[in-house]
């Protein structure tokens, strides 16, 4: 019989290893294709599974069940997304800075457009909604991910980027005009 | 409702968010022009789900888990011996990370460090940097080698792919660290690696010709075999020469 979240938390709050592996094992999956829509880049994102899983076991006495593992840990994915896109922000404006100083002789040798990191999205429309998710800001995008792919409610979003339920609908709002007005001519 | 509908109600509508839904349904189903603005919303959005992501194989959840198992303080662990050994590279490599993010960032005064200590210290700390992508280049080039040149049409690829899962971890602490330094070249190489590699681990032991076909594909395509053979290779010279005056070098 499948264990439920709450037993294999039980398990792990134990000491019993095999109950924190029951969770990382169901919810893998899901932690990876959440933070494949959060940062775009698939590489990224086994960084965000390892790490969310990490930070889940040395949270997991703080966790409550008011609401459901999944969402507390999706919390977390979301989080430390976040905290990636940022700071691969960071380090592009530095890297753009730096990498003046001198010529290197990987430069000859050609190397893959970045684009073609993006394996799943090949047609037009694929294309355009990467572009369209990519113009979003970090909180939209983690708004309108974690509603339109995870289903959180509104007031769990929010905890999520500390914002309040207006500001979390105002993010929602703007990130699906963007999407419309990158995708609705290919949609009409 | 006589009024239309304003679009973040369309929105918070198709999301279940509102507890008026059943007026707002009434209201889309009789009057045209939101009927238009809500399914035209609904296309966009429908479209959205239609992205993808990348697939993981159906034991991810596992291979997840002996990545985290050994970092979880206090987990029971299970090593065999190769992975020991692998662990032990990866300790390695943060070791490398945290002298040469310390040796970068330090401030070297002229006023009270010697010039000699400094320069030093920094020669070993980059010898150290050369020894272990050197040597972590070298592991990566028999994984790639051994599927590059297989002359079989389907193949167990257990101990490359045991072998690959295990040089991602060292390979993201090196690419982290050069990212973090701004070493551009050993960001590329190291990031082509990283998702061969990475493809690698994530596939079944038993490949079908037209996986393997594909991995071939994938490392041939990138020229990786040749750009990780020209990297090692000068990293050899380097580590072979005697000290030289130090400048900042780029491997």
């Amino acid at each position: 019989m499948e264990e439920s979240d709450e037993a294999a938390i039980t398990l792990a709050l134990a000491g019993d290893g095999d109950g924190f592996r029951i969770l990382v094992e169901r919810y893998s999956r899901g932690v990876f294709r959440l933070a494949c829509r959060m940062t775009g880049n698939e590489f990224d994102s086994e960084d965000v599974v390892q790490e969310t899983f990490l930070r889940a076991h040395r949270q997991l006495t703080s966790y409550e069940s008011r609401s459901s593992f999944s969402t507390w840990l999706y919390r977390i994915a979301a989080n430390y997304s976040l905290d990636l896109l940022r700071s691969r922000r960071r380090h592009e404006d530095r890297h753009t800075s730096t990498t003046v100083e001198g010529v290197d002789v990987l430069d000859n040798i050609s190397t893959p457009a970045p684009g073609q990191d993006r394996m799943y999205f090949s047609a037009q429309i694929k294309e355009k909604l990467e572009s369209a998710l990519g113009e979003l800001s970090d909180q939209e995008r983690t708004a309108f991910t974690l509603r339109h792919f995870e289903g959180m409610s509104i007031e769990e979003i929010g905890e999520v980027l500390t914002i309040g339920t207006s500001a979390t609908k105002n993010s929602i709002f703007r990130a699906v005009r963007k999407l419309r007005d990158a995708l609705q001519p290919l949609t009409a | 409702m006589t009024e239309h509908i304003p679009e973040e109600q369309l929105i918070l509508h198709y999301y279940g968010e509102l507890p008026e839904s059943p007026a707002i349904d009434d209201h889309i189903g009789s009057c045209p022009q939101c009927r238009g603005e809500y399914h035209a919303l609904q296309r966009v959005l429908n479209s959205v789900d239609s992205a993808p992501v990348p697939s993981r194989s159906a034991d991810y959840g596992q291979q997840v888990w002996s990545r985290v198992s050994s970092k979880l303080p206090g987990a029971r662990r299970k090593w065999f011996a190769f992975s020991q050994r692998w662990v032990a590279i990866a300790a390695m490599a943060g070791l490398v990370v945290c002298a040469f993010l310390a040796g970068r960032y330090s401030p070297h005064s002229s006023d009270t460090a010697p010039v000699a200590t400094a320069a030093g210290s920094t020669q070993v700390r980059d010898g150290i940097l050369l020894v272990s992508v050197r040597d972590h280049l070298e592991r990566s080039q028999v994984v790639l080698r051994e599927l590059a040149n297989s002359s079989e049409t389907a193949m167990d690829i257990t101990p490359e792919r045991t072998m690959a899962g295990s040089l991602v971890e060292a390979n993201r602490l090196y690419r982290q660290t050069a990212a973090a330094t701004g070493e551009a070249s050993v960001v590329n190489i190291l990031d082509d690696l990283e998702r061969v590699l990475l493809e690698i681990s994530n596939s079944p032991d038993n490949i079908s010709a037209a996986q393997l076909a594909e991995l071939r594909n994938r490392i041939e395509a990138q020229g990786l075999l040749f750009k990780v053979q020209i990297i090692g290779s000068k990293l050899r010279d380097r580590v072979s020469m005697p000290p030289a005056p130090l400048t900042k070098t780029k491997l």
